[in-house]
């Protein structure tokens, strides 16, 4: 019973982690077309000058900021000047930046080498949290819940409610149009992408505080935010919170009830929702 | 970038010039040199049978497919290499083929979108006449069934209810020019009088139409100046008497006999 409680909390706050990841992924996939496999790059990058800033500074806070705030001129130039080059070529933009994350890989070998780095969070996370019924927990998988939570409200109200939000999803709906009405896609596009680029650094941070950061961390990562953004919907940021649970929590019960088939237990159930429902669950038509 | 508009004391040709323009779509070559001028306030309807180009004449002053060769002026100011943006901010509004309104957007955020920051438009804000000037409660004003439907979603209006979005959301940024393409597709014959009745309104108003469409009967009603458009090319020009009269374009380029016409 204790178990599966606990399984719960892994999966919800490994699902925080998740929709921190896919939501800036999923937006501008949704606007720009784009496939960006470098995103998982930009998580680890992030996540290295994170801890180095950490490191430094001594703030967890200024790492986490200072690493989303980071990958910003990264993702900016690589999209400026490589991406933007294949057009609406998926498969040259998959290669391209399947690339790109070989490169950036290779460059953080270099830089903070091959050893597993755990981002130190501060003392009052390190503590563990005891739940009604004896159940001890780490803080800061809490907080981590906590803050997604407060992301993913903040991303929902400007995506919604706000006169930019409007402009992103009508983008999303026909940007051929949205430029014709005297909007500068261009400019939009630069928006989104840098939101993308510094929600992917912030997470690599947050979450190489407890999955720790290593050579590969980008691409397991990667397929988790990709599997999210499948079952979610691409495009939809609904549909990166939803998919996040469930990729968390089948994750999570998963690798604690068949552990053999832990792998399957993601991928099989994404393969029978493309079955029906092609486009995820909140994608749409068209 | 909204220097872009020249102010109109200096303007002394036509609202709209287009000068032998050569467009491709893709490798297609559908434009072969095309040229015609709109004034201020002034109708002009383009016919044509179904892939003659009428569409990519609309695209082509709109910026979205550029012509290769030849030049595009709008009081005074070339539109040559102007991405959609800009020509849009300058005060060319389009109502495209199709209605294309945004389907997830509610029809307020539709309405509300060209006046949106990104879109700082100068037309927008200082473009129309005195008095004459849209926003959102004149666009809801003018078209009543669009201001009972504000929260719903683009995407669950009827046909006639989107194409009357489509409308407002052009007339938002307080167009000069307005580029109309088959305003009257899929609509009921009660929803084409009514289009026929904004058209003659906007110009009341001061806005020139540039108006694509299969409708003959709806072009002829409401237009100054008729070009007949047949594999790229202009063969005819003249006012809706004159076409009335050429009995062998009709039968020839628009598939009616002249006899109808009468």
């Amino acid at each position: 019973m204790h178990s599966g409680i606990l399984q719960a909390i892994n999966g919800v706050s490994f699902a925080a982690l998740l929709f921190l990841l896919a939501s800036g992924f999923t937006l501008s996939f949704g606007l720009m077309r784009v496939v960006n496999m470098a995103h998982g790059a930009y998580y680890l990058f992030g996540g290295y000058i994170g801890l180095s800033i950490t490191r430094y500074t001594g703030s967890f806070a200024l790492g986490v900021l200072g690493g989303g705030l980071a990958v910003i001129p990264l993702g900016y130039l690589i999209d400026r000047f490589l991406i933007r080059r294949t057009g609406e070529n998926h498969l040259a933009q998959v290669l391209l930046t399947v690339g790109i994350a070989f490169v950036l890989g290779d460059v953080a070998l270099k830089i903070w080498g091959g050893d597993s780095l755990k981002v130190p969070t501060p003392i009052e996370l390190r503590g563990a949290i005891e739940l009604p019924g004896g159940i001890i927990y780490p803080a800061y998988r809490f907080v981590l819940i906590v803050f997604s939570v407060f992301v993913g409200l903040s991303l929902w109200l400007l995506y919604r409610k706000t006169q930019i939000g409007a402009v992103v999803r009508a983008g999303v709906d026909d940007r051929e149009i949205v430029s014709a009405i005297g909007i500068n896609i261009d400019r939009l596009f630069v928006l989104v992408s840098a939101l993308a680029s510094f929600l992917a650094g912030m997470a690599g941070v947050v979450g190489g505080a407890f999955l720790t950061l290593y050579p590969g961390a980008e691409w397991e990562i990667l397929v988790y935010a990709l599997v999210v953004v499948i079952f979610g919907g691409l495009g939809s940021l609904e549909g990166a919170m939803i998919g996040a649970l469930i990729v968390g929590l089948l994750d999570a019960y998963g690798r604690w009830l068949l552990p053999e088939f832990s792998y399957f237990v993601l991928f099989g159930p994404m393969a029978v929702l493309l079955l029906f429902r092609p486009r995820g669950i909140f994608g749409r038509e068209g | 970038m909204s220097n872009a508009t020249p102010s109109s004391a200096t303007m002394s040709g036509p609202l709209l010039r287009v000068a032998d323009i050569h467009t491709y779509y893709g490798d297609s070559y559908v434009l072969q040199g095309v040229s015609l001028t709109l004034q201020k306030g002034q109708i002009a309807a383009i016919l044509g049978r179904n892939g003659m180009g009428k569409t990519t004449l609309i695209r082509s002053v709109a910026g979205l497919t550029p012509p290769r060769a030849g030049e595009i002026t709008y009081r005074d100011m070339s539109l040559r290499g102007k991405p959609p943006y800009v020509i849009a901010q300058a005060g060319i509004s389009i109502v495209p083929q199709g209605r294309r309104i945004f389907r997830s957007l509610s029809v307020r955020e539709n309405l509300l979108l060209p006046t949106s920051v990104l879109a700082r438009s100068s037309q927008a804000r200082n473009g129309g006449e005195p008095g004459q000037r849209w926003d959102f409660d004149e666009v809801l004003k003018e078209f009543p069934q669009l201001a009972e439907r504000v929260n719903h979603s683009g995407g669950s209006l009827s046909g006639g209810e989107q194409q009357m979005l489509a409308i407002g959301r052009a007339l938002m940024a307080n167009p000069k020019l307005i580029l109309m393409d088959e305003p009257s597709e899929g609509l009921s014959p009660r929803l084409v009088l009514r289009v026929q009745e904004i058209m003659r309104r906007l110009r009341a108003r001061g806005h020139a139409i540039l108006l694509v469409e299969q409708n003959l009967e709806l072009a002829l009603s409401v237009a100054d100046e008729v070009y007949v458009l047949s594999a790229g090319q202009f063969v005819f020009q003249g006012t809706p008497a004159d076409l009335a009269n050429a009995t062998q374009v009709l039968d020839q380029h628009l598939g009616v006999s002249g006899a109808r016409m009468v």
